[in-house]
């Protein structure tokens, strides 16, 4: 009894320090661009998950690929069921590391510059991405932005010779999250 | 065994992978929502009925449909291709669930006007809902020149139109639908003929590539007794969606030239089995005049 209850305890005490080094975000703003003589395509998505561990530097994203929305009803569509296939891939997903960055600086007020690389999954596959970005700690809170491209073709998107023309060759994907203190 | 316990829980930490914990983590708040079915059909019609899908907010449909002459008139009349019924419509998404249109089909000169009213949505997660539900409601009136006898009444013109629709889209290919229709017509041409006529559609599309789907659909006409041995048919058309950015292509094979209900469903007088078959197209264009 008393092995047991101590145990809780520890598992409580566990978990409340652990939490402490957590910054969280689920309503973040994560949004793709492309623009081509034919067509510019833009959709945004504001309901990225997303955390940080500041002990250990690590970074997790996490977005429902049916959260993007369009200008054009029609193009959602289309992006749903004929690319990105989100019935089949839900999800796209985010884990790596910040690489340049001192870790004691999360608690310091200030704005920093930071690398980023780990493995981005999306329509299934995962690929190794580097991207710099930018890091701002003010109150308590962490303003987190950064800009990269990814090639539709490298995730196994593929674009009808059709329309290629309407789409980039490179999506811009922009991210701007502010994460709070994890409870 | 106070010693054990308290290594293990120094040693649990790290155990943990920092990432695994992170992903676990995320997968913990981000609950799937509410997840609706999108693109049931490809198009707002299966084949020539029309389907669950509407034009959503601010969508405008321009729509332009053939049938041609019967494949058995031969080479004469290049199987039917020599003669073409064409409909031309608009349609416009006033919210995502209200669409409404205007079409004219030149059998009868028939002008006709439509309201289709999403009721339900089918979705899953948070809320479940098996099928989606959609009221379509048209009005149509004829502009020909009265060649009967005695006064003609403008209300003897026009006809209706009411059909539900319930469709599942039960995986990425596959979609059925069922659409009870009741169509009056305030002037019919013979008195053996019944103003009303009730009828069950079924209809489906199965994808066999991402942009393109094979479609079928079906009427059984249910006729009043006295009415039996009418000349009328069922109306029976299979076709393939073929899409392309914004336009969707659908070509048919179809004993009926008829467009709309009224002559599609009851007015049919083509029969599959004797060869009565024509070919026909509808190209679908959607333009966005308003954005989210």
């Amino acid at each position: 009894m008393k092995i047991a209850s101590f145990l809780a305890l520890a598992l409580i005490m566990f978990c409340n320090l652990n939490a402490a080094d957590k910054y969280i975000t689920k309503t973040g703003h994560i949004w793709f661009y492309s623009k081509t003589p034919m067509e510019v395509i833009e959709a945004h998505n504001n309901q990225a998950a997303s955390v940080i561990d500041i002990k250990t530097g690590s970074i997790a994203f996490n977005l429902i690929i049916k959260s993007f929305k369009f200008e054009r009803a029609l193009m959602e569509e289309h992006f749903n069921e004929n690319y990105i296939e989100s019935a089949k891939f839900p999800k796209s997903t985010f884990n790596g590391k910040f690489t340049n960055f001192d870790k004691s600086n999360f608690t310091k007020n200030g704005i920093y510059k930071v690398n980023v690389e780990g493995d981005l999954n999306i329509h299934g596959v995962a690929k190794h991405v580097k991207t710099p970005g930018s890091i701002e700690v003010k109150d308590g809170k962490i303003y987190a932005k950064s800009k990269f491209s990814v090639k539709p073709e490298d995730y196994n998107i593929q674009i009808p010779g059709i329309v290629r023309d309407k789409i980039g060759k490179n999506m811009e994907i922009t991210v701007d999250l502010v994460y709070e203190p994890f409870k | 065994m106070k010693k054990l316990i308290l290594i293990l829980i120094i040693l649990l930490p790290f155990n943990l992978k920092a990432q695994d914990e992170l992903a676990n983590m995320l997968d913990s708040i981000t609950k799937p929502k509410t997840d609706y079915a999108s693109a049931t059909f490809k198009t707002t019609r299966i084949v020539t009925s029309h389907s669950v899908e509407s034009m959503k907010r601010g969508q405008l449909e321009f729509r332009v449909s053939h049938r041609f002459g019967s494949i058995k008139s031969g080479v004469d009349q290049f199987w039917g291709i020599d003669q073409s019924t064409i409909f031309i419509g608009l349609s416009y998404g006033i919210t995502d669930w209200l669409e409404m249109g205007v079409g004219r089909t030149p059998n009868e000169k028939i002008f006709n006007g439509f309201a289709k009213l999403k009721l339900l949505r089918q979705c899953s997660g948070e809320s479940n809902i098996p099928f989606t539900m959609v009221y379509m409601g048209s009005t149509g009136v004829s502009a020909a020149k009265w060649s009967g006898q005695g006064t003609n009444y403008f209300t003897s013109r026009l006809s209706y139109v009411n059909q539900l629709m319930f469709a599942r889209k039960f995986n990425e290919e596959l979609s059925i639908q069922l659409s009870p229709a009741h169509i009056h017509r305030n002037m019919v041409e013979s008195a053996l003929d019944d103003n009303d006529v009730f009828s069950i559609g079924i209809g489906g599309r199965y994808k066999i590539a991402k942009r393109m789907s094979f479609n079928i659909e079906y009427f059984y006409v249910v006729r009043p007794i006295w009415n039996i041995k009418s000349a009328y048919t069922n109306p029976i058309s299979v076709g393939v969606d073929i899409e392309t950015g914004g336009h969707v292509f659908q070509i048919m094979l179809t004993n009926s030239i008829g467009m709309i209900e009224k002559h599609y469903i009851a007015e049919n007088l083509d029969d599959f089995t004797k060869g009565e078959i024509h070919l026909g197209f509808n190209i679908s264009r959607v333009f966005t005049l308003v954005g989210e």
